[in-house]
């Protein structure tokens, strides 16, 4: 008979940190969407929501409480079971990316270390890439099963957007991974925090990388599945109540994650630039110092969510012939380049050629 | 074919560069712009803390007047009725009692004065017809309300406050009105 050793006080460890990191990305993604309504203000030369609260502190929750209220209405025709999993495939999954992002290094309690992440797994970014295709799901059950010709449109214009962007996405990573040779997120913040950023070493991959987080979150310039000028609300046009709300939030809490992939990926993740990491850590202690990595880590996907609204409320919307000839013809070649000229860049230093 | 006027502009249907197809520097640009945006003054005016000033010839709310001693000046002639092209105003008349000098500055006065807030268009045509310089447009306007009744402004509503039980309060119904006056005399 085998036994299997359960570290009961692991799995509770685990739990906490799973408890807290849903309810941190619920809270940014809560204060992202008042973020964005101040950041479209003071674009536009106004104040934003400042009524409720100091400061309108607590619209989020004013607007929350305002769709907990609403009438949820299923349309008749539409498919009931599907019509309810749509949502909360989308929010699922806009949650489950966060899983493997080290959102700081380890820190010690009642004589345990806890790595700051829910699981390191060796094949980090596979698994990112494998969730977020499941967002398309939420996307297209939802625009299908609401039975509305406008709904299935853009169900279909997300998905065919992000399948497309994936491929260019993909490719920018892999010009990445040659370079790093680890999957596992933690390992390649480890790499980031003794050396330069990734961001030094692939430029242009980064670029391509960006372009391809916008397309994936269907925000701006690329936001067709939602684009109210041609197809009224999209997807989620026949939705009400807090299944709307769900859809707009996996939004929000898509753009915290992808920002947080970034600056994992490209911009040393915890590392907290300028400072020899481990000296810091003999002077301060592991736990001070991981919240100052948390800090950082923060600080770097505050200033790329703030990216994502600037974009938003700079640039207008790609038809959908150029969204499509961006991502085939002009990214895809690209990120292709990129991933040529940094897999010699690689073979030339490995092999040290005289040249 | 010759243009009919001067402000036709042919349009530039030349491909676009390098640069342009690039979209970034264009992009760099535009994204530029909100910045310098996001950090200008806003032109919001915060409205309840902070209200716009109204020019001087604004015309809101109607007042009726009293002179220097606090006698109601109308005389309840009807002749601002007469001229309000909406049929706002309604009036009754009574005659002025022995000790009630104090009150109506003439043998004449309005026991009831009522305008429908909802029926006038604030033309300033009653100002106008006045003899008495009893009636005169301020620069507030009607509040809101759930209900039609409460926009029938009476006597209570209309009348100046007493210059000289509430001089202050009367000096702020005058309003900038006051200091036009002062300027003119």
């Amino acid at each position: 008979m085998v036994t299997l050793a359960i570290d009961l006080a692991f799995i509770l460890e685990k739990f906490v940190l799973i408890a807290v990191i849903i309810v941190i990305s619920l809270l940014v993604a809560l204060y992202t969407t008042f973020g964005e309504r101040k950041v479209a203000g003071y674009i536009q030369d106004r104040y934003g929501p400042n009524r409720a609260g100091p400061g309108g502190i607590f619209q989020p929750f004013a607007d929350g409480i305002k769709l907990f209220m609403k009438e949820d209405v299923i349309p008749n025709s539409s498919n009931k079971f599907l019509f309810v999993l749509g949502p909360a495939v989308a929010m699922t999954m806009a949650m489950l990316t966060s899983a493997v992002i080290p959102w700081g290094r380890e820190i010690e309690l009642f004589g345990r270390t806890i790595p700051l992440q829910i699981a390191d797994i060796n094949i980090g970014i596979l698994y990112v890439f494998g969730v977020v295709s499941m967002g398309v799901y939420g996307i297209m059950i939802g625009g299908w099963a609401s039975n509305n010709k406008f709904s299935l449109l853009a169900a279909l214009r997300g998905a065919s957007q992000m399948i497309s962007y994936e491929l260019a996405m993909g490719l920018a990573i892999i010009a990445l991974l040659m370079l790093t040779g680890s999957l596992s997120l933690k390992t390649i913040v480890e790499q980031q925090s003794t050396g330069w950023w990734n961001i030094f070493y692939q430029p242009l991959g980064f670029l391509i990388f960006l372009v391809c987080a916008f397309a994936e979150c269907n925000r701006t310039p690329f936001d067709l599945p939602e684009a109210e000028s041609e197809l009224n609300q999209g997807y989620h046009q026949e939705y009400s109540s807090m299944k709307l709300g769900f859809y707009l939030f996996a939004e929000y809490v898509n753009m915290f994650i992808s920002s947080a992939l970034m600056a994992t990926l490209y911009f040393g993740g915890y590392d907290i630039p300028f400072v020899n990491d481990a000296a810091l850590t003999e002077s301060i202690g592991t736990n001070l110092m991981a919240l100052l990595q948390t800090i950082s880590l923060f600080a770097k996907v505050g200033f790329f969510l703030f990216f994502f609204m600037w974009v938003r409320w700079t640039i207008p919307r790609f038809r959908y012939d150029q969204l499509m000839k961006l991502g085939w013809k002009s990214l895809i070649p690209l990120a292709l380049f990129n991933m040529v000229i940094t897999g010699l860049i690689v073979l030339i230093k490995e092999n040290g050629w005289p040249f | 074919m010759p243009t009919l006027t001067n402000r036709a502009k042919p349009v530039d249907r030349r491909p676009m560069t390098m640069m342009e197809k690039m979209y970034l520097p264009a992009i760099a640009k535009g994204m530029g712009i909100t910045l310098k945006h996001f950090f200008t003054k806003k032109v919001t005016v915060q409205y309840p803390e902070e209200k716009r000033p109204f020019s001087p010839v604004f015309r809101g709310l109607h007042i009726l007047n009293r002179d220097e001693e606090g006698r109601e000046n109308c005389t309840a002639c009807g002749l601002c009725a007469v001229a309000c092209p909406a049929e706002a105003i309604t009036m009754e008349a009574a005659e002025r009692k022995e000790g009630e000098e104090h009150l109506y500055r003439e043998e004449k006065y309005a026991a009831k004065y009522e305008i429908n807030m909802l029926r006038c268009i604030f033309c300033g045509l009653c100002e106008e017809a006045c003899p008495k310089d009893a009636i005169y447009l301020s620069e507030t306007f009607a509040p809101s309300n759930y209900k039609r009744e409460t926009f029938i402004y009476g006597k209570s509503d209309l009348l100046i406050p007493d210059p000289k039980k509430e001089p202050e309060l009367y000096q702020q119904a005058l309003g900038s009105r006051a200091k036009r006056e002062g300027k003119k005399g």
